[in-house]
């Protein structure tokens, strides 16, 4: 199914986007499109920017210099709740849930948001039922075991698996147009990230763009539909998996000649 | 026995386990384990002002309920918003002058001056407040310590309202009796009220603010919004209290933003058990009967409060209330290793 | 000339009350309330080792000073310690054993004009036509050496090294075998010498009152704050920022607002920029 995205106008443009911390540069002049029901990945070596894109994107950092552009929108410096209202939502690397309550209620605060109440939440037809009822409902679809005391428990005794499912449920329930996902295989195991890849691909044919930043290359290698690499905060290179593995630069400065082959045998 | 060799457990009462469920009621004598602690406070609260010698701890009775007041807006912003604010005088005060300008310079009665004042009181310290709320744990403590001293230093300055003097010959409420109902009336409602909020969905934002703001900004929530109703919801009730001394003590003045105001309710809730909102109350009912108990040693009393104060927070974290649970839904004892 | 000439002094006695606080926030990340307690402690220590024990003026202020480390210390050691990293109990449990020794000096009888320290040296000059006594320029060499002394101090001995390195990443420290409870233990000895140090220079100029417990609080807040909290520089340029402020103030509008701009300036702070003037840039911390 890779590749077969169909080409749309960009839903997501970024141009030019550059951030400096004091003195280090932490992005340079990063320019890239996201289409339509496109799954973009972003990869790079530690250290090389990728979470500041997504906190510059998602508004809870603003950039230097740049914009970014949503649905043909300037959203640039936004405040986070008003771009998460238009539908651009982020999962958080370092996940974010409310650890003293119970799975579900971590439901019900997205839910009471005015994208939710509006649009229904992930699978609601414009009306949004019971707030603890439709919680639980998008828990189950995303993983967490119906009729068990799951989502009952609270946050803090959850294992990792099911906080990253929990990160998604929370911008699934905002009904989302794009999820910025910020390694959600990271920290998991294989068998935990090999029924989290159905997810990410049933997400994407349900229409909604999503763009990853990933440790994990083999899998996201396998859900990708292009691939943009970082280097020290710039761009390295952009294009379909295959292009990015075979190109040399990459090799050189990112992936260190062995792993290449290995991701190479595994293609 | 020899404590080498066993060891203390700890077994929820049955009654405990059953009535955590939702259909576990079976009994009379299940229902009243659950209802009987709160309707021993209600009735007792209510029952205070007979219960009283004389003029003298009915007013103390008076006094109670407003740092009652005062300490569950405490209790409510520190521990479900996570906004811990050090800034109760300031809403003692602007409650207080807000009710006593109302009164003295537009001859409003009391019966309608103690509403607006909690209206215009809580919306003024919403609204000067509201450039601190991105402000987290230090910086809004201090800032909210910080707000009173203000007040005080500009109405000295700037010589309004009364100046040092403040202002005086304000109406009393119509009897004692009419002044302690609605303090007390005040308390309860809330009291029950903010545990009303508190387990409501409205109630869960402001738990998930005080967790994690950036997943709620995340979820598409503007959290200043709820920050704000939170900060109203507790300076509206700080400034009813402010505004029923302005009336009992006849008098609003300069000395309404004094530190005692902040600093009371914070030992009180400590004392009580912090984020159980009853508990405030109870230390109140415990701390300010002892100090006016205290009263003839003069600033001593602050002293043993401060000591107590420090004693609390060291020795004993939890407070009475989660220490009395524990003790009334659990029993200890010993086993065998 | 007379503004440049109080001000400069107005600013070094507040960079002189605030250095104790900024050093013990700077490497324990404590902000100690009791600041101000310390200060006030020292000043009646000293009268009354000099008056009822009737030690010289010179030794007392070295036995005030010794019994004020310990006071800082022991204050560290049994109550601090215990909420430690909690920063709302670190407020209230500093600020109500402040106000407790306040409170309780004031409850025995501390008060009045009988409690003045002597000046170190009698007599005055003309500076640029205006009268400035021996002792406060006294007190301007004093601050400026202390700054000094402290800055080799933290820069060049072994326990000013370990101090800094805590106040940059206790737990980095910690691996490396510094003990960062007997640091902080020691920062805040010496945070409570140097407030005794401020007192003993500025308390000969006035009388001792319970009161400036609470000023030498606040004003140390305002300028810790104003120039970000845990930042020396900051704090010795939001001395002189806040100082010659408030001079102005007072020659040209009134002394009423001598407070007001101290507390203006915390509430403004705080508002537009958090981190303050020399503040180490938050932003930083999202960055991965």
């Amino acid at each position: 199914m890779k590749n077969q995205a169909k080409k749309k106008g960009p839903i997501l443009r970024v141009e030019g986007l550059t951030k400096h911390f004091g003195g280090v540069t932490a992005l340079k002049d990063v320019s890239f499109e996201v289409g339509e029901g496109e799954i973009l990945g972003i990869i790079g070596p530690n250290g090389s920017g990728k979470t500041t894109i997504v906190n510059n994107i998602s508004g809870f950092i603003k950039p230097s210099s740049g914009k970014v552009y949503y649905k043909g929108k300037d959203i640039t410096g936004k405040k986070p709740h008003k771009i998460a209202d238009m539908g651009l939502t982020r999962t958080f690397q370092v996940m974010r849930p409310y650890y003293s309550l119970p799975a579900y209620k971590n439901l019900v605060i997205p839910l009471f948001s005015p994208r939710a109440r509006r649009t229904g939440g992930w699978r609601g037809g414009g009306r949004l039922g019971d707030r603890h009822t439709v919680s639980i409902d998008i828990l189950e679809e995303i993983g967490f075991e119906r009729d068990s005391y799951i989502p009952f428990k609270t946050t803090s005794t959850l294992p990792t698996g099911y906080l990253k499912r929990l990160e998604l449920a929370r911008c699934l329930s905002l009904k989302p147009e794009i999820i910025i996902c910020d390694e959600v295989f990271s920290g998991l195991s294989m068998s935990e990230i090999s029924s989290m890849v159905p997810l990410i691909e049933r997400l994407q044919m349900e229409g909604i763009t999503i763009v990853m930043i990933e440790h994990r290359l083999r899998e996201l290698f396998r859900v990708a539909n292009r691939v943009m690499v970082l280097n020290f905060g710039e761009k390295l290179v952009e294009g379909s998996p295959d292009e990015v593995m075979a190109d040399p630069q990459v090799k050189v400065a990112y992936f260190g000649s062995e792993e290449v082959e290995e991701v190479m045998t595994y293609a | 026995m020899d404590t080498a060799h066993s060891r203390k457990e700890r077994i929820d009462r049955g009654i405990k386990v059953r009535s955590d469920g939702i259909y576990a009621l079976m009994s009379f004598r299940e229902l009243s384990y659950l209802t009987l602690p709160r309707l021993i406070f209600i009735v007792g609260m209510l029952s205070l002002p007979l219960l009283m010698p004389g003029m003298y701890w009915q007013r103390v009775i008076s006094i109670v309920c407003i740092y009652s007041l005062l300490a569950l807006s405490f209790d409510f912003l520190a521990h479900n918003v996570g906004l811990v604010s050090l800034g109760g005088a300031f809403f003692i005060g602007v409650g207080g002058y807000t009710a006593g300008i109302l009164n003295s310079y537009f001859g409003i009665p009391p019966i309608l001056t103690i509403p607006l004042a909690t209206i215009i009181g809580g919306v003024f310290c919403t609204v000067l407040l509201l450039p601190c709320l991105p402000l987290k744990g230090v910086y809004f403590a201090i800032i909210t310590l910080m707000y009173p001293l203000f007040m005080a230093r500009i109405i000295e300055a700037f010589d309004i309202f009364g100046g040092t003097d403040g202002l005086i010959g304000i109406d009393s409420f119509s009897n004692s009796w009419v002044e302690q109902y609605i303090v007390i009336g005040a308390v309860l409602l809330s009291l029950f009220g903010l545990r009303r909020l508190v387990n409501m969905d409205l109630g869960l934002i402001f738990t998930a603010i005080m967790d994690n703001d950036q997943a709620v900004k995340a979820s598409g929530i503007n959290i200043t919004h709820y920050k704000a109703l939170a900060v109203f919801i507790a300076s509206a009730m700080g400034c009813l209290g402010g505004a029923c001394i302005t009336h009992i003590y006849m008098w609003s003045g300069i000395s309404q933003f004094a530190l005692d105001f902040s600093i009371l309710p914070i030992a009180a809730t400590v004392i009580g058990g912090s984020g159980t909102l009853i508990g405030p109350v109870l230390g109140c009912l415990i701390l300010v009967p002892v100090s006016e108990l205290l009263r003839d040693f003069g600033t001593l009393r602050i002293v043993f409060y401060a000591v107590i104060l420090v004693g609390f927070i060291l020795f004993r974290s939890e407070g009475i209330m989660d220490f009395g649970q524990r003790k009334y839904e659990q029993f200890e004892r010993q086993t065998k290793i | 000339m007379e503004i440049i000439v109080y001000g400069t002094i107005n600013s070094v006695s507040l960079a002189l009350m605030a250095l104790g606080f900024a050093m013990v926030y700077g490497v324990s990340r404590v902000p100690n309330f009791a600041h101000g307690a310390l200060y006030i402690i020292c000043g009646f220590s000293c009268w009354i080792i000099m008056n009822k024990l009737g030690i010289n003026y010179f030794f007392s202020i070295f036995l005030a000073l010794a019994i004020n480390g310990l006071i800082g210390a022991l204050m560290y050691r049994f109550v601090l310690i215990r909420v430690r990293g909690m920063n709302i109990s670190e407020i209230i449990g500093s600020y109500a054993i402040g106000l407790a020794i306040l409170e309780g000096l004031r409850w025995g009888g501390f008060k009045g004009m009988t409690y003045t320290l002597p000046v170190f040296m009698e007599g005055s000059i003309i500076i640029g036509g205006v009268p400035v006594d021996y002792h406060r320029i006294l007190m301007m060499l004093i601050g400026i050496f202390l700054v000094a002394m402290l800055w080799i101090f933290t820069h060049y001995t072994k326990i000013g090294l370990a101090l800094q390195g805590m106040a940059q990443d206790e737990r980095a420290a910690l691996m490396l075998g510094i003990d960062s409870d007997l640091m902080a233990t020691l920062a805040m000895a010496f945070g409570a010498i140097l407030a005794g140090i401020a007192a003993l220079l500025i308390l000969p100029l006035g009388n001792i009152v319970v009161e400036s417990g609470y000023h030498v609080l606040i004003m140390s807040i305002a300028v810790c704050i104003v120039g970000g909290l845990g930042s020396w520089m900051g704090a010795i340029v939001a001395a002189f920022l806040i100082g010659f402020t408030q001079i102005l103030t007072v020659v040209y509008i009134g002394s009423h607002f001598q407070m007001v701009v101290a507390i203006l300036a915390i509430i403004l702070t705080l508002i537009l920029k958090p981190s303050g003037l020399f503040g180490k840039q938050h932003e930083l911390e999202e960055r991965v």
